[in-house]
């Protein structure tokens, strides 16, 4: 039963996750670690990270991350395997499908005024969706004053030297290692 | 002559291990791959399968993959090239998750991510301001204020912001006599 929540939790948010990239942190925050309780919040960071310094889409690394963290826990690494499968399988079945579907009238939807108007509200909404997992985030990761100032650092690092997010995650596990060993 | 499911599929796996931070990291490496070097795709019929891709649920890369693949070699281009995309992150997720993330409590890694944590906080945040100066105005702001109310103080599931959000675009469009954007 557990490998089919995995694949029904991780179905949906595959269909909501509209806007890409960090947009689906929220619905993963809010259906995997707080309604379901399947991985700590501590962990569901770490997760964030480590998306960062490995290949590819956030939602992939996150749904194979959890859903192998999940069912590893109680079963092993073999069903854990199966478990990562699962619910990556269920985080990409939908958009795949909506795909087959619009490419047959695609040129009709790449016009849409309906898609341009729906994008006009909802990309704002992400923007909001967004800053709350920042929220969330940093009040599961900063507890101290040093804490604060390392986030104000990498900011400055991202926004004005445009450091590569690798070199911004690399200078801040030296700095955590400097600070808090 | 079309492309053969081989070279698709290696195209795609190697776009999908070595591009780092995310799907949309990998847009500018598709180009290469894909308009550039291979002359698969025209330039103008790259950036509007960009737009559909951005505009349906899902990762962006993941969509595109199958979208490119449907185009190119119909349906078991679409399987081929999804499958491209997405294993190279499912496999080093699962190396970590396997191999390194047991030595999470020594306390060297342990700090190490502490400091990790603290540069995730600074990324999501950059990424939220980066997509809310994209398009940025006051209507804009005050939706973003309220999708973070929602979600974070009054813990609103998220899916409803988007739902909500997709409503409100179209119902405002209608109410303006559907004008062309």
């Amino acid at each position: 039963m557990i490998f089919l929540d995995l694949f029904l939790a991780f179905l949906l948010i595959g269909l909501v996750a509209f806007g890409g990239g960090y947009a689906v942190l929220p619905l993963l925050e809010r259906m995997i670690v707080l309604d379901r309780g399947w991985i700590a919040m501590e962990r569901f960071v770490d997760m964030i990270a480590i998306s960062q310094i490995t290949p590819g889409p956030i939602a992939i690394n996150g749904a194979t991350f959890i859903g192998y963290q999940l069912i590893s826990r109680e079963w092993g690494v073999a069903l854990g395997i199966l478990g990562a499968a699962t619910s990556t399988i269920g985080v990409v079945f939908g958009p795949a499908l909506l795909i087959f579907v619009v490419s047959r009238f695609y040129t009709r939807f790449k016009d849409s005024p309906v898609v341009k108007a729906v994008f006009r509200v909802l990309r704002p909404a992400l923007v909001g969706l967004i800053m709350a997992s920042v929220a969330s985030v940093a009040s599961s990761a900063v507890f101290d004053v040093p804490g604060v100032l390392i986030v104000l650092l990498a900011l400055l690092a991202l926004w004005r030297l445009k450091w590569h997010p690798l070199l911004v995650i690399g200078a801040c596990a030296l700095l955590g290692l400097v600070v808090y060993m | 002559m079309p492309i053969s499911l081989g070279r698709l599929f290696l195209i795609f796996l190697k776009v999908g291990a070595f591009t780092f931070g995310g799907g949309y990291a990998m847009i500018p490496v598709f180009e290469r791959e894909l308009v550039k070097r291979f002359k698969l795709i025209a330039p103008e019929d790259f950036y509007d399968t960009l737009v559909v891709c951005q505009s349906l649920p899902g990762p962006i890369a993941v969509n595109f993959a199958v979208f490119t693949g449907l185009r190119l070699r119909g349906k078991r281009g679409a399987l081929i090239s999804l499958l491209g995309v997405v294993l190279p992150s499912f496999i080093f997720i699962l190396l970590i998750s396997v191999f390194l993330f047991r030595y999470i409590d020594v306390p060297i890694v342990e700090a190490m991510f502490k400091g990790i944590r603290l540069s995730v906080v600074a990324l999501i945040f950059f990424a939220g301001a980066k997509l809310f100066m994209s398009h940025r105005s006051l209507e804009g702001l005050c939706i973003a204020v309220m999708a973070f109310a929602l979600v974070f103080t009054f813990s609103l599931h998220p899916v409803w912001v988007v739902l909500m959000a997709g409503a409100y675009g179209i119902l405002s469009r209608r109410a303006k006599g559907g004008e062309a954007p």
